[in-house]
C-alpha cells in the first residue's frame, strides 16, 4: 500500500491573466512518506499549494486525490463550467450543477487533505480549545434540536471532540494554553496550533505552508521531530514547503523542486543537493554571465 | 503597586467634572420659564454641581487606592481586545441576577402604567431585533444593513396573512418566522459569496426592496395606507371591547374592560419568547454551528481549509437572524394594531445596528442593555425627540472612541483540561 501515490499531480497549469504561474507541472507524492516543494522565490510552490486545497482553481491539468475512503478529482469539485456533452447526460449536469453549488475547497478538506498557511490563519478571539473543535465540525453532532436541549447523545459527542482536541494539544505541547486566546500565543506556539487544528480533521495527506518560518532552531528541531510522530503515529503523509534547507534535506523522502513555474528536478534529496540545475537556480548559473558588462 | 493617593489630581478632576456639570445643569435646571418669563435658581444648580463634584472626588481617590486600581485593571480592555476567557470552574454572578430578573419581568405589567408597559413592550421588540441581528452581524461577522426587511417581512406576515388566510396571532408567530428565514436564504444564497462592504450593499438594497414592494403593490398590500394587524387570543379568548360571536377575555373571567389587558399578554408572551431567544442563543455559541459562525468572522480561508462549507455556514446564520426579526415583526405589528411602510425605513436598520455595535458584537447582555437604552431612553426624553438622531450620531462617536468593542466585553468559556484521547 505504502507505495501508492495518495497525490497525482499531472500538467498542472494555472494562469492569472496573461501571467503564467504555473507551466505543466506534473508530480507524484506516495502515501506516508514526507515531501517537500522547493525552490526560490517567486517560483509558485503556494500556488502550487492552493491548486491543490482547491484555494485556486487550476487552469489545466488533473489533480487526482486517493486517500483510503476517497477517490477525489481535486479541480473537479470545485465546479467546472458545463460541456456541451453534461446537456445529453442529466447525471453528468446534476453533478456538475451540484459541484457549482455547493463546491469548493472544503471538498478538498473533508476528502482527507488539510493545510496550514504560510501567514497563519488562526481564529484569534477564539480559545486555543475552540480552534480545535471548529475543526471537528464535519464530525461533529450538529443537530440544532439536540444541541438546544443539551441532550445526552449531544453532550456525549461534544465530550469525545474535547478530548480529541486535548489529544492534539498534547501532541504540540499546548495543554496549558488550552484556555488562552489563540491571538495571544507566541508564533511558535501558533504555528503549532495550527498544524493541530489541521490534524483535527482527519487528513490523510497534511500540507504545510513554510511551517518552520519565523522559528528558532530549536524550534525547528521540535518541528522535525513533530513532522516524523505524525507521519509514524497518524499514517498522514506530509508535503510542505520550506526555505529550511537543513530541515528539508533531513525530514524528506522525496523533494520537488519548483522555478519559474516549471519542475526542474525531483528525487531524494542526494540527487537533489547535486543537480547541477537545482544549484543553477538557486545560485545563478555560471553560463548566463556573458550577460555582463 | 504605589497606592498613595494624589489629591491634587483629584482635585482638578472634580473641578472638571464640575464645570462640565455647570455647563450641562445651568441650562436646564437654573432656568425655570414662567409665562414668557424666566427665574433663574441658583441654589438649585449648586447643589447639582456640588453633587457631582463630591461624587467625581470620591471616583477619583477610589481609582487610586489598591482596590481601584484592581478594579481598572480588570476591566481595561488590554491588548486582547477586550476577549477574555473564563477559567473552567468560573461561576458567573448571572446565576443569582436571572432568576431575579425574570421574576421582575414577569412582575412588571402587574405593576407598571399601561404607558410604561407599552415603551417596555417596545424595548423587548428591540432586544428581539438586536439579538436577530447579533447572529448575523455579531457572531457570523457579515455586515447586515437591510435586517429590517425581514422585520417587515413578519409584521407584514402577520397583518396580511389576518386579512387574507384568516391566520391569526399564533399561527402567524412560527409562520413569520418560517417566512422570513425563506427569505433570508433567497437573499442569502447568491449573495454570501461576497464579503464585507458588497454584502451591506446588497443587504441594504433588499431592505430597501421589500419597504417599496409594501409602499408600491398597493392591490395586496394597500400601500401606504398600511393595513391592521390582529391581537393575540388567550386560549380563543379576544381582547377586544366586544366581539360579534363568542366571549371576550374580559367577559369570560368577569373583569371590567380594560385596554391594558392585551398589553400586559403580549408583554408576557413577548417576555417568554426573548427569554426562549436567549437561552437558544447561549446554547448556539456553544454549538458547532454557533463555534463555525464564530470561526467564519474570524477567517474565512481557515474555515475552508477545515471542510467548512462557508456559503452554507453563512446562509444559516443569515436564516437564524432573519427568522428573529420575523417574530419581531409579528410582535411590533401585534402591539401597533396597524402597519405600514413608513415603519421599516433604512433608519429602523441603523437603529439595529447601532443596538448591536453599542452593546457589543456578540454579546447578548450588551445587546440586550443597549436595546432598552436605545429604545426607552428616547422614549422617556420626548421633549429632545427632535435632537434624537444627533444624540444617537454623538454617542456613537463617543462610543467608538472609548469602547469600541461595545458596553460589555465579550467572554468565551473556558474547558476544563481533560486527558485526551482519539476515538
Amino acid at each position: 500500500m505504502s507505495k501508492e501515490n495518495i497525490l497525482a499531480v499531472e500538467n498542472l497549469v494555472m494562469h492569472f491573466g496573461g501571467i503564467k504561474a504555473l507551466n505543466d507541472i506534473t508530480f507524484n507524492i506516495k502515501k506516508g512518506s514526507v515531501s517537500a516543494l522547493i525552490g526560490p522565490n517567486g517560483a509558485g510552490k503556494t500556488t502550487v499549494f492552493n491548486c491543490l486545497t482547491g484555494f485556486y482553481k487550476a487552469t489545466g491539468g488533473h489533480i487526482r486525490l486517493t486517500t483510503d475512503h476517497k477517490d477525489t478529482s481535486v479541480i473537479q469539485v470545485l465546479g467546472e463550467p458545463f460541456q456541451p456533452l453534461d446537456f445529453v447526460s442529466p447525471m453528468a449536469f446534476i453533478k456538475r450543477l451540484k459541484y457549482k453549488m455547493f463546491g469548493g475547497s472544503h471538498l478538498v478538506n473533508r476528502s482527507g487533505l488539510a493545510r496550514t498557511f504560510q501567514n497563519i490563519r488562526l481564529f484569534k478571539e477564539m480559545s486555543v480549545v475552540e480552534n480545535l473543535l471548529v475543526a471537528q465540525h464535519m464530525t461533529a453532532n450538529r443537530s440544532l434540536i439536540a444541541g438546544i436541549l443539551n441532550t445526552k447523545a449531544f453532550r456525549e459527542a461534544e465530550e469525545e471532540a474535547l478530548q480529541k482536541a486535548f489529544y492534539w494539544l498534547g501532541v504540540v505541547d499546548l495543554v496549558s494554553h488550552a484556555n488562552r486566546l489563540a491571538g495571544e500565543l507566541s508564533y511558535g506556539q501558533q504555528r503549532r496550533l495550527e498544524i493541530a487544528r489541521s490534524m483535527c480533521t482527519n487528513p490523510e495527506l497534511i500540507c504545510l505552508d513554510e511551517p518552520a518560518a519565523g522559528l528558532n532552531p530549536s524550534e525547528t528541531e521540535e518541528l522535525t521531530k513533530m513532522i516524523r510522530i505524525l507521519r509514524d503515529q497518524h499514517n498522514v503523509t506530509v508535503l510542505l514547503i520550506e526555505h529550511d534547507m537543513g530541515m528539508v534535506m533531513d525530514i524528506s523522502d522525496y523533494i520537488v523542486v519548483l522555478d519559474h513555474g516549471q519542475v526542474i528536478a525531483k528525487g531524494d534529496p542526494e540527487n537533489i543537493k547535486n543537480n547541477p540545475k537545482v544549484i543553477a537556480a538557486y545560485l545563478g548559473a555560471e553560463d548566463e554571465d556573458e550577460v555582463g558588462l | 503597586m504605589d497606592s498613595s493617593i494624589d489629591f491634587k489630581k483629584s482635585l482638578i478632576d472634580s473641578i472638571l467634572a464640575g464645570l462640565m456639570a455647570l455647563v450641562l445643569f445651568g441650562p436646564i435646571v437654573g432656568i425655570v420659564l414662567d409665562g414668557y418669563d424666566f427665574n433663574t435658581e441658583y441654589d438649585r444648580v449648586a447643589w447639582f454641581v456640588a453633587i457631582v463634584m463630591v461624587g467625581r472626588f470620591g471616583v477619583s481617590c477610589f481609582l487610586q487606592s489598591s482596590k481601584g486600581k484592581e478594579m481598572l485593571f480588570k476591566r481595561s480592555s488590554g491588548d486582547s481586545g477586550g476577549v477574555i476567557v473564563t477559567s473552567p470552574n468560573y461561576k458567573s454572578q448571572m446565576i443569582w441576577i436571572i432568576p431575579v430578573v425574570i421574576l421582575v419581568g414577569l412582575l412588571v405589567p402587574f405593576i407598571a402604567s399601561k404607558y410604561v408597559l407599552t415603551v417596555v413592550i417596545l424595548g423587548l421588540i428591540y432586544v428581539l431585533l438586536g439579538l436577530g441581528l447579533n447572529i448575523v452581524v455579531g457572531l457570523a461577522g457579515l455586515l447586515d444593513l437591510g435586517f429590517v426587511g425581514f422585520y417587515a417581512i413578519g409584521a407584514y406576515g402577520l397583518a396580511l396573512g389576518y386579512e387574507y388566510l384568516g391566520l391569526g396571532f399564533w399561527s402567524m408567530l412560527p409562520i413569520a418566522a418560517i417566512l422570513a428565514a425563506i427569505a433570508g436564504a433567497i437573499l442569502g444564497f447568491p449573495v454570501l459569496r461576497m464579503h464585507g462592504d458588497y454584502l451591506a450593499i446588497v443587504t441594504l438594497g433588499f431592505g430597501e426592496i421589500i419597504r417599496l414592494i409594501l409602499n408600491n403593490w398597493a392591490d395586496v398590500t394597500h400601500g401606504p395606507n398600511g393595513v391592521s394587524a390582529p391581537l393575540p387570543s388567550f386560549f380563543g379568548l379576544e381582547f377586544k371591547r366586544r366581539v360579534a360571536d363568542g366571549t371576550t377575555f374580559h367577559e369570560y373571567f368577569g373583569l371590567s374592560y380594560d385596554s391594558g389587558f392585551k398589553y400586559m399578554f403580549i408583554y408576557l408572551i413577548l417576555f417568554l419568547v426573548v427569554l426562549l431567544v436567549l437561552y437558544v442563543k447561549k446554547r448556539l455559541v456553544k454549538m458547532p454551528i454557533g463555534r463555525a459562525w464564530e470561526a467564519l468572522r474570524e477567517d474565512e480561508i481557515a474555515c475552508r481549509s477545515l471542510g467548512l462549507n462557508h456559503v452554507l455556514v453563512k446562509l444559516s446564520a443569515f436564516m437564524m437572524g432573519a427568522s428573529v426579526g420575523g417574530i419581531a415583526g409579528v410582535f411590533f405589528a401585534t402591539y401597533q394594531g396597524f402597519v405600514n411602510p413608513s415603519s421599516f425605513t433604512f433608519l429602523e436598520s441603523a437603529l439595529i445596528l447601532a443596538i448591536v455595535v453599542l452593546g457589543g458584537l456578540g454579546s447578548t447582555l450588551g445587546v440586550v442593555i443597549a436595546a432598552f437604552g436605545l429604545t426607552v431612553l428616547p422614549e422617556l426624553l420626548r421633549e429632545f425627540a427632535e435632537y434624537r438622531i444627533l444624540m444617537f450620531g454623538v454617542l456613537m462617536v463617543v462610543m467608538m472612541i472609548w469602547k469600541p468593542r461595545g458596553l460589555v466585553r465579550v467572554t468565551r468559556t473556558g474547558f476544563a483540561t481533560r486527558k485526551g484521547a482519539l476515538k
